[in-house]
């Protein structure tokens, strides 16, 4: 198939890539550009590993062609961490035992930073059932929910309220 | 009470921000200039003698580099010695659905697809065995003709007297137990890259680097130089992080060796990662079985004899096969006190995709039968099931009647746990309508004694290195597959070192740089590999003991290593260590004294001379810091380091009969568990409300790792116990995909409270047994006993899907069974969302369906 010029935005830098029409975005963020934090983990949109952010609201970058995304603001795993520091939710993941083999954790983590985007003190009941749309094979989710409380109450420390 | 700096302490895992951060890479993140992309071309008959592969048109395809099949790698291999049954692709028959015929290496993946097509392959198709009772009635067209009937391997274990113990008993349980069939899929698909570089001396391809997903890459190397006969020193293999393993990494898995091949074909690197479905044909899950259990206990509930005849679905090859029937034996015993055991094992062959090694290998389906049929005689003697439990205990130390040595034994303290956490005493019996509290125990080896391959060498060997600049660095085999040993390696060794865990680097998994360890199963990796971590921290501790005595003027006895800092012991610790932001202190910091740790390292590494000086100066010390007791170390002896290695003790190897060599470990860990459950008397559905589990593993080195553990392993056998299940339809997967395979999501999955119970073993690394695996068994009996206590119907066939719990409970009330396929075209799925994945809807599959409505005619001459 012939290549195509585009334009892709991903974590605040626009890259040209040619790539054919029928590339899905989460190969051209894995071979293209070299992105591989998002993963694959099936054939059919079923997992969640490949989860970015598609300005600002969680996709499914295998079910997306690279070229429909012209245009958007795509956020991958590789933008979370903030001037080069782990971000409050990776810090959490990491010493709650949220990640073990750490190949959904790039989908969870773009699956959180919209739910705490969007509501920035969930239930238990909300985190489940935002974090249903990945799945984990290895920790049960049970340690993910305690990295998630503990990532909301170190950003409430860190920004006091007025 | 213990006092460790590091030990016991929750911890991060070293390569937590890797994942997540998505900078970690896994195998299929890596890449290589000329790399090309491998892809398999997969039976879609279940059993069928291969007549003629043409390639030719394949091969002119642009972009396609190299095409291999077959004859390019003719040696056998497989995982087991006595299992040589596998070749990289096949030579002469496919004995499954997914069996790999050949393999493509193009410049991408889509013409790697393209060229698949274009293998013209012709079969014969041969009579093919699905069910393994049927199998072993065979007469002809075995799937390995030197496995007549289809039986890889039966064993026949009688220990005491059975038969009389049974006529004796004052009550006796009987049951056929059925559990189907699960898989690991673990969430990384398999991944292999291999490259070849050419030797500077011949100027021909010489040394092969492989980086796989793979947990056990000295197997890997092993079976690699095998198949491709090339010394195992010209083969490197390394493991890159692995996203899950739960046994179906453990072995030989084919697209590793193919890959290889190809490469070497092609001359170039090449990278095969599975889709999803192949990952469900490469499986080696657990294998489908099929429990004949009897149980005789006298009056006051203690087991007098224990039954059981245990038939395994293998599918098609050997793989761990003979491993995983002697487990489901041996692991009859060392949990409770047997003293009459009468085992009958058979494995056997069908045409499936391969069964091997996964979580609880072989103990998980004879455990849920036995700890079901507990629960019965219980309800016959009219005995609490905690209770009968406890009076079951066995009494450490001791050697069980078939042999496997038990020494820490924190199964008592499980029970209690959770019969207390759960409220068991108060609440059993006395939940409202159609809910129910369930309990049952489990264990498992922390380590096989006896390893697959026949040799003395030591199970796990680790170096470790210290330079000038007072970096530790840890050389292990042990492979991180997500369990955390990278970061249980590191901690061991910076508590016996007194150094922070921020000094340790570890590099692990390199057959190159690490020396042996067997790889990660059998959950080995704590016990045996912590343990020659300790050693050699230990070995290399006596240099830098004896260079620090010298310069404090002490006696080796007298000093203290901790926290970055050699003492005296009469000389009170320093300062307390840091505290992390989950206000505990952390192990993570460097010295707190960050003063003394920048200089010493500038002295140590720069400024010596005037360090020499100052020293001089200054006399014995009272104190030194990390560094400077390894600079002093240094100046006598150089590079400092230190080998320690592991091998099981011989009392812990086991009995001398047949069969013997598994089952034996150096230590057991121990689990009890309470479900609590509701069931929906109208539609069957089973909810898992909470599980209480309490776990011994000796002792916790990382508590956090250890509760992930247990809830990973119970939040796993709740999928195997609800919703997961293979369903076959004559040979094929109706379900190859993670839609179909349903895995628990977070909506779905219980809240689980982990119990840590130390028994602290005699042997273990500060105490420690396993953790990652024994929890697992314990989950899906004490489900079906709650659903027993919930609704009063015993399941005997796992998963407790709707359909079974309906059907139980209408057989329980005389009603007739509801029948969901009622009028339904009989070639058609019988579950909704079933289908045979791409075979399917390509048309392709089993020619034993030709009324399939997506399957269209072969084309005639061959099918591919
Ligand atoms: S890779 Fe599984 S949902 Fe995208
Ligand atoms: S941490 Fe392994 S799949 Fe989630």
């Amino acid at each position: 198939m012939k290549k195509e010029l585009i334009e892709l935005n991903v974590n605040g830098r626009t890259h040209e890539l040619a790539i054919e029409p029928s590339k899905l975005l989460l190969d051209a963020l894995r071979q293209d550009l070299q992105l591989t934090g998002s993963k694959r983990g099936c054939d059919d949109s079923s997992c969640g590993a490949c989860t970015v952010l598609v300005d600002g609201i969680p996709m499914l970058s295998c079910t997306m062609l690279a070229a429909s995304c012209e245009g958007q603001e795509i956020t991958t795993v590789e933008g979370v961490s903030e001037h080069g520091s782990l971000a409050a939710i990776q810090k959490a993941y990491g010493d709650w035992g949220g990640a073990q083999c750490g190949y959904c954790t790039p989908g969870f983590m773009m699956t959180v930073k919209h739910l705490l985007a969007v509501n920035a003190n969930p239930t238990e009941e909300e985190v489940r059932s935002a974090l249903s749309s990945n799945l984990c094979r290895c920790t049960g989710y049970s340690q993910m929910y305690q990295a998630i409380k503990a990532a909301i109450e170190a950003e409430q420390k860190a920004v006091p309220s007025t | 009470m213990s006092d460790f700096s590091i030990i016991g302490k929750p911890t991060a895992m070293v390569d937590a921000a890797g994942k997540t951060t998505g900078a970690g890479k896994y195998t299929d993140d890596l890449s290589l200039p000329g790399m090309l992309v491998g892809k398999i071309l997969h039976s879609p008959y279940p059993h069928a003698r291969i007549q003629r592969i043409d390639t030719s048109r394949a091969e002119q395809l642009d972009g396609v580099v190299a095409v291999v099949i077959g004859k390019d790698a003719p040696t056998p291999y497989g995982i087991l010695p006595v299992g040589h049954d596998e070749h990289a692709l096949v030579t002469d028959k496919v004995r499954y659905v997914g069996d790999n015929v050949a393999c493509v290496a193009a410049v991408d993946e889509a013409t790697a697809d393209k060229a698949l097509e274009l293998i013209d392959v012709e079969y014969e198709v041969l009579p093919a065995y699905f069910d393994p009772e049927d199998s072993m009635k065979a007469q002809s067209d075995f799937i390995h003709d030197n496995k007549p009937q289809n039986i890889e391997k039966d064993y026949h274990h009688v220990f005491g007297d059975t038969e009389k113990a049974l006529a004796e008993a004052a009550c006796v349980a009987e049951a056929r137990f059925i559990a189907n069939e699960v898989t690991h899929a673990a969430m990384e698909p398999h991944s292999t890259l291999a490259a070849f570089e050419i030797d500077s001396h011949t100027g021909k391809p010489g040394r092969l680097t492989v980086w796989s997903s793979t947990q056990v890459p000295y197997y890997l190397q092993h079976k690699l130089s095998l198949v491709l006969e090339m010394p195992m020193a010209q083969i490197r293999v390394i493991k890159p992080l692995v996203g899950g393993g739960f046994g179906g990494k453990s072995e030989v898995i084919p697209l590793e060796i193919i890959a290889a091949v190809a490469a070497r074909k092609a001359q170039a690197p090449v990278k095969i990662t599975y889709t999803r479905e192949e990952v469900f044909w490469a499986h080696r899950g657990r294998p489908r079985t099929i429990i004949d259990l009897k149980t005789g206990a006298d009056k006051d509930g203690h087991i007098t004899a224990v039954k059981a005849r245990v038939v395994q679905d293998g599918g098609g090859y050997c793989s761990y096969g003979v491993v995983t029937i002697l487990y489901s034996g041996a692991l009859l015993g060392a949990l409770y006190d047997i003293p009459n055991i009468q085992y009958d094992g058979y494995r056997v062959l069908t045409n499936k995709p391969v069964c091997g090694a996964m979580r609880g290998h072989g103990t998980v389906n004879v455990r849920f039968a036995f700890e079901s049929q507990l629960d019965e005689l219980a309800l016959k003697l009219k005995i609490d099931p905690a209770e009968i439990r406890r009076r079951n205990l066995l009494k450490p130390p001791c050697v069980t009647i078939n042999g496997l040595r038990v020494q820490s034994y924190g199964l008592p303290e499980c029970i209690d746990k959770v019969v207390e956490r759960s409220g068991w005493r108060e609440r059993k019996g006395k939940l409202p309508k159609g809910c129910g509290l369930g309990i049952a125990c489990s264990h498992y080896v922390s380590g096989a004694a006896n390893s697959i391959i026949r040799s003395d060498m030591p199970h796990s060997t680790v170096n470790i290195k210290i330079d000038r600049d007072g970096g530790v660095v840890v050389y292990t085999g042990a492979s991180d597959i997500g369990q955390g040993s990278d970061t249980m390696v590191a901690q061991i060794a910076s508590e016996v070192l007194g150094c922070s865990l921020g000094r340790v680097k570890v590099i692990a998994a390199d057959t190159d740089l690490t020396p042996i360890d067997i790889g990660s199963y059998s959950s080995r990796v704590t016990f045996m590999n912590g343990n020659a971590t300790l050693r050699a921290a230990q070995e290399v501790k006596k240099l830098l003991i004896a260079a620090a005595a010298k310069k404090m003027n002490c006696a080796a006895e007298d000093l203290v290593f901790r926290d970055d800092r050699v003492g005296k012991k009469h000389v009170a610790a320093g300062d307390s260590p840091a505290q992390d932001g989950r206000g505990r202190p952390s192990p993570h910091e460097l010295s707190t004294d960050g003063q003394a740790s920048v200089s010493g390292r500038v002295e140590g590494q720069i400024l010596r001379g005037s360090l020499q000086q100052k020293r001089k100066d200054e006399g014995p010390k009272d104190a030194m810091t990390f560094e400077e007791a390894v600079v002093a170390a240094i100046d006598f002896h150089g590079a400092l380091t230190g080998t320690g290695s592991y091998a099981p003790p011989q009392e812990a190897r086991g009995g001398k009969h047949k069969g013997a060599g598994v089952g034996p470990s150096p230590a057991y860990s121990y689990s009890a568990q309470v479900a609590e459950v509701s069931v929906d008397e109208d539609t069957g559905e089973v909810t898992v409300h909470k599980v209480w589990a309490a776990h011994d593993c000796g002792r916790a080195l990382n508590p956090v790792s250890v509760e992930g553990q247990i809830i990973g392993s119970v939040w796993m056998g709740m999928g195997q116990a609800l919703t997961e299940e293979m369903v076959w339809k004559d040979g094929m997967l109706m379900n190859p995909g993670l839609l179909e395979y349903r895995s628990p999501s977070s909506v779905e999955s219980p809240e689980v409270e982990p119990i840590i119970v130390e028994s602290v073993d005699p042997e273990g690394p500060f105490g420690a047994k396993e953790c990652s695996e024994g929890s697992l068994a314990a989950t899906i009996p004490a489900i079906s006993n709650a659903i027993y206590d919930a609704v009063g119907v015993r399941l005997h066939e796992s998963p407790f899907t709707p359909e079974r719990v309906l059907a139980a409970l209408r057989a329980k009330k005389a009603e007739k069974k509801i029948d969901l396929t009622e009028g339904v075209d009989p070639t058609a799925p019988t579950r909704f969302r079933e289908h045979g994945g791409s075979l399917w809807f390509r048309g392709k599959g089993p020619a034993r369906h030709p009324l399939d409505p997506a399957r269209r005619e072969a084309p005639a001459g061959g099918d591919d």
